[in-house]
């Protein structure tokens, strides 16, 4: 019985509610997307189908999507996924903190120390500015 | 009286009590956290409005239903009967996805949150928690990133500059802010030395984590404002300079979803502040075997928690001017980012030595005093930095800044050129039209 308990706290079956959840978010989100074009109504015109800018003649746009981007943001996710990293190692040392002491401390301040030495030469180099 | 003494008989762990649920309850779980959200949300924007107006010297809403409450409620009917349009440099198929990908994660956000302890629903003993999970403060933090696609997405298949703008401002400001949010996580983590909300909460029972964490809070609600997209931190939908940011292109439901997904992850942030920080459901300065932490009335603790929080958010609206984008993206980076890794690795080492050496916290806290003030001195200490001010108005007019009366308007915009060019044109025309005139007048004469 108290194995049986616990197979059911612990297994895959925990995330069961999750799924149902997902499915009737979903089925929400979808429903109200596709409700739209239904009771809504259609009335065509050729200037309502430009895209908006504020009145005066849409600038000319690659065929599918958007177009270029500025090239710093490319910096901002690459130290994004620097840091994302480095926080995705942190959550397990904050768990075992404890248990691991000071040898963890030392550790962990090392690891501290490295993405610092990252950050600064990022920030020296001026990709933390935006002008 | 039976099934009291099968409770006191049979202590079960939260986990457990979870897992046990039957289907119906799981089902009744989710369908109230669902529509927990939408409602919310639609309560919010009223409130929102009316506080707003409030702080502006006028009523808001007060025409639709009593005191105006109904009035987002008849904005949220009459949103589907409004015409879609779609603009035709749109990816139609990301165009229609981007909504989705945005509102689902929202929606689902509330699982993992710890609303109550231990109920009876319908004679099913249960927690006031959808999932329990050991790991359920991943979870929240992986729906907040994933919204952010269907804004990016939103932005990219509208085939549109400014939304193009909006949703690349808006990835780059939530992808800032998150590492900042988690990083004051994980000292709560620490704290508490579990990943799962319930035993955040319940590690909370000795004391919230707001004032034993404090450097943490005050991270974690400023980088909640910058997830969540909210004003003063509002450039993605910066209405003055990109129309309406990443939503832009959008209308009817399509729009909706974007404005329930930013409200509902407002509630999100705000709740699970409220777990890691205001400790959740419990009532303050009792044990958690007091009546007051009992069955249904710590849900009325959370939800007050939650709304001084979303209180916050609207008072933050109707206060604070928006910031620039570089100032903006300054904080995240060279501020809060550092601070909290600094502070990770102090708290870190207090709690070590203390649990490792025979060192009280008195001691640490005199040492760490006498080391900040030394540091505060040294930096005093520094030399400040000259900073070269090109652009400065030099200060006449009796000591009040005048702008200068000399400006020089450059000679080579486009449009003075072509004045200039017509200018001389004329005068070249202008010689022999006098000439003419003038034999015309003598031919008169004659």
């Amino acid at each position: 019985m108290v194995l049986a308990q616990e197979s059911a706290a612990t297994g895959i079956g925990i995330y069961l509610p999750l799924v149902l959840l997902f499915a009737l978010a979903l089925a929400f989100a979808v429903f109200s997307v596709l409700l739209g074009p239904l009771v809504g109504p259609q009335r065509y015109n050729k200037a309502k189908q430009a895209a908006y800018e504020c009145g005066i003649e849409p600038s000319p746009q690659p065929l599918v999507g958007a177009g270029r981007m500025p090239v710093a943001y490319y910096v901002t996710a690459m130290l994004f996924i620097l840091f994302d990293i480095e926080m995705v190692f942190l959550f397990p040392y904050a768990v075992s903190a404890d248990a691991l002491g000071l040898w963890g401390v030392g550790a962990v301040t090392l690891f501290i120390a490295t993405f610092f030495i990252a950050d600064f030469y990022v920030w020296r180099r001026g990709g933390l500015d935006w002008n | 009286m039976i099934p009291f003494l099968a409770q006191a008989q049979d202590p079960m762990t939260r986990a457990e009590l979870i897992a046990d649920d039957p289907l119906w309850l799981i089902l009744l779980k989710a369908v109230v956290i669902l529509l927990l959200g939408p409602i919310l949300t639609i309560f919010l924007i009223v409130w929102e409005r009316k506080a707003v107006g409030r702080m502006q010297n006028r009523p808001g809403p007060n025409r639709v239903g009593p005191g105006g409450y109904l009035q987002s409620l008849a904005d949220a009917l009459k949103l589907p009967f409004k015409e879609q349009v779609i603009p035709e440099t749109a990816d139609r198929k990301v165009y229609f996805l981007a909504p989705v990908i945005a509102a689902v994660p929202a929606l689902i956000g509330l699982a993992a949150i710890p609303f109550g302890p231990e109920v009876t629903i319908f004679g099913e003993r249960t927690a006031l928690q959808l999932i329990e999970l050991p790991v359920s403060v991943l979870l929240v933090l992986a729906g907040a990133s994933i919204g952010v696609y269907g804004i990016v997405l939103a932005g990219w298949s509208s085939g549109s500059p400014y939304p193009l703008l909006g949703g690349l401002r808006s990835a780059a400001q939530v992808i800032s802010y998150e590492i900042a949010m988690g990083l004051a996580i994980v000292s709560v983590v620490l704290y508490a030395q579990s990943l799962a909300t319930s035993a955040i909460v319940d590690a909370q029972q000795s004391g919230w984590y707001f004032y034993l964490l404090f450097p943490s809070f005050l991270i974690y609600l400023i980088s909640m404002v910058g997830e969540t997209n909210r004003a003063p931190f509002d450039l993605p939908e910066a209405e003055s300079e990109l129309v309406g940011g990443f939503h832009t292109e959008y209308s009817s439901m399509k729009f909706a979803m974007f404005f329930l997904a930013e409200y509902v992850n407002m509630v999100i942030v705000s709740a699970f502040a409220t777990t890691l920080f205001l400790g959740g459901y419990l009532f303050p300065f009792v044990g958690a075997d007091s009546p007051l932490n009992q069955g249904w009335l710590p849900v009325l603790w959370f939800f007050a928690k939650m709304f001084v929080l979303l209180f916050g958010f609207i008072w933050l609206r109707g206060t604070l001017p928006r910031f620039r984008y570089d100032q903006f993206m300054k904080l995240g980076w060279k501020v809060l980012v550092p601070a909290a890794l600094v502070w990770v690795v102090m708290i870190a080492a207090i709690r070590a030595i203390r649990n490792d050496g025979n060192v009280s916290t008195g001691q640490i806290l005199v040492i760490g005093g006498i080391v900040i003030v030394v540091i505060v001195l040294l930096s005093l200490l520094l030399p400040e930095k000259k900073v070269p001010d090109e652009d400065s108005v030099p200060v006449t007019g009796g000591g009040y800044p005048v702008p200068p009366l000399n400006l020089k308007v450059p000679e080579t915009t486009p449009r003075r050129k072509a004045l200039q060019a017509k200018a001389k044109a004329a005068r070249k025309q202008e010689p022999a039209a006098l000439a003419s005139t003038k034999e015309g007048s003598n031919h008169g004469d004659v």
